[in-house]
């Protein structure tokens, strides 16, 4: 042992700081997550009560409304994103260099900015008075003024309205680059052919990212089952009637203002097996796709 | 030349798609420098009619905002500082250094990219009461130095580098600390500025962890201190608007100045950067 480790020593001393973080920080709250979500854990202490909290959130109405909210978010929201970050990309591809660098900065300038930072603006704009802009935008077209963020059938609207809003950058950034290494000699075949501009998009292009339209599908989805700061923001953390409460946002105020961290850690344990699903899936069907 | 003029309508496409993205950011600056009758109008003025910078009189005189500026930029270079020294030290040792489980080392920090870290917020929590470090500088900077993607970054990159410069150093008497230092770190200079960049806007827009492990409000930073300067029903938009505006500036500075390495780290590292 003192033999290996003094021919190993220096390996495990470049590793040994990232790894004590990662294994007191990440690794053990992991497991303690699972641990603490079949104890009774309250302020005031706790004991083991196996699956009793999974069995009060089955019976919740907020967590199942905060499930449903968060599903529909994530779903709406990535089709969005990963549509718009694909056309968008599409339509930079034939452009130059110069103007390809420019546009992927352009869209990936708003996304710098804190969750935060941009829900107090989407707050803002989506107020419930007639002076909000988003009224006053619908209001030259004849519609509204609508109540958005105050009322319990639209608030959750508004918040996905926000996230729909913003081209994904990051997304766009990712679709150019993978489209830069696509093959040439497809296209030129297909032109013999006489393929339009149409066909030889989604015959050829569409087919041949598939990768990275999967790592994306999978990076939003598990982005947007975190959604917490907008809704914090946009509607005081869950608007009228709980009508846009989300996983997170349920799990910090069960946890933190209610102090009920068992329960709150069940909540947190579903999330992670909803984010491992996701995961397993990509890695599944990555498994099995051809490579170009 | 007809390539061009096909272009013209694609080209308007993308600008308005992209002023569109822009506009809360504009909305947001406009607001700030409104004055507070003209927030408030109906309509409002999508082009301003006068300018003032009284809701940042306001807000700098009401808040303690530059406290939160100075609490935010030492929280987020603190972490940065730390991840650039210890995931280039993993990342090099994982890429290039053969040691008994390191392979089981490596699955188990790359198995975790994609846990949401909210997964561990409460046992985080736990473990700095333990430690004593609730509402500290160091509860909210020891759980930043956990997150590991600068050390899968690092990893990536350090593994395209030749191994005959380490070799050589080796041969001439370098001891293995001088062959991080002055062979591989100089030589993974991209890789860290782009790791340099994404931890600090990262940490520079950190709220739910420093929300919940921070008390004292002359220890916000400044995501936390804007949101509660936002009333139930009441709230001063002018000044919240002037607030988030002081917040943005900086990273907006940084994405001019680093423009190339957010692009770059985008496409090494992916969108959860």
């Amino acid at each position: 042992m003192p033999a290996a480790l003094r021919r190993h020593g220096w390996s495990y001393l470049f590793v040994l700081p990232t790894f004590s973080f990662f294994v007191v920080f990440t690794l053990l709250p992991v497991v303690q997550a699972f641990a603490l979500s079949l104890q009774s854990a309250t302020v005031v202490g706790g004991e083991w009560i196996g699956l009793e909290n999974y069995a009060t959130l089955a019976d919740d109405p907020v967590f199942r409304q905060a499930l449903g909210n968060t599903v529909l978010f994530t779903a709406v929201v990535v089709a969005a994103q990963v549509v718009l970050a694909l056309v968008v990309a599409s339509l930079i591809q034939p452009l130059g260099h110069k103007h390809q660098t420019f546009y992927r900065a352009l869209f990936y300038l708003p996304l710098v900015n804190s969750a935060i930072l941009v829900a107090m603006v989407w707050r803002w704009i989506f107020n419930p008075n007639p002076f909000g802009l988003a009224n006053t935008a619908l209001g030259t077209i004849g519609f509204g003024p609508y109540l958005w963020i105050g009322s319990s059938d639209q608030a959750l609207l508004a918040v996905i309205l926000s996230a729909v809003l913003t081209i994904p950058g990051g997304g766009v950034v990712l679709y150019s680059a993978a489209m830069n290494s696509l093959p040439r000699e497809l296209y030129e075949a297909a032109e013999v052919e006489g393929a339009g501009w149409f066909t030889k998009w989604w015959r050829i292009t569409v087919p041949l990212l598939k990768p990275t339209t999967l790592y994306l599908v999978v990076i939003y989805t598990i982005l947007a089952f975190q959604v917490f700061e907008r809704v914090y923001v946009m509607t005081n953390g869950g608007g009228p009637n709980n009508a846009t409460i989300t996983i997170v946002q349920l799990i910090y105020s069960t946890a933190f203002q209610f102090g009920r961290y068992g329960l709150a850690s069940a909540m947190a344990v579903v999330l992670f097996l909803m984010a491992v699903s996701v995961a397993i899936v990509q890695f599944r069907s990555l498994r099995s796709d051809v490579e170009y | 030349m007809s390539s061009t003029r096909h272009r013209l309508p694609v080209h308007v496409l993308l600008l308005v798609a992209g002023l569109l993205s822009l506009f809360p950011l504009y909305w947001l600056l406009l607001t700030s420098l409104s004055p507070t009758q003209y927030v408030v109008r109906v309509p409002p003025e999508i082009v301003p009619r006068e300018l003032t910078f009284g809701n940042y009189q306001r807000l700098f005189e009401t808040t303690p905002i530059v406290r939160w500026l100075v609490n935010t930029a030492l929280i987020a270079g603190v972490i940065t500082g730390f991840h650039l020294l210890f995931d280039s030290m993993a990342g090099y040792a994982f890429a290039k250094r053969r040691f008994p489980a390191r392979n089981v080392m490596f699955w188990l920090v790359v198995s975790t990219l994609t846990v949401p870290a909210q997964v561990t917020l409460i046992p985080v929590f736990f473990i700095l009461r333990t430690l004593g470090l609730l509402d500290t500088y160091p509860g909210v900077i020891l759980p930043g130095l956990a997150d590991v993607f600068g050390v899968f970054l690092m990893k990536q990159f350090i593994q395209t580098l030749p191994s005959e410069l380490e070799q050589a150093a080796r041969l001439d008497g370098a001891s293995e600390w001088q062959v991080y230092r002055h062979i591989i770190l100089p030589l993974s200079r991209p890789a860290l500025a782009v790791l340099a960049i994404f931890t600090f806007q990262r940490y520079w827009n950190a709220f739910i962890f420093p929300l919940v492990i921070l008390r004292d409000p002359s220890k916000y930073p400044v995501q936390v201190g804007l949101a509660t300067l936002q009333g139930e029903f009441n709230t001063d938009f002018g000044m919240l608007m002037t607030g988030a505006a002081v917040a943005a500036v900086p990273m907006i500075a940084v994405f001019f100045a680093f423009q190339r390495h957010f692009i770059e780290g985008i496409r090494v590292g992916g969108v959860k950067g």
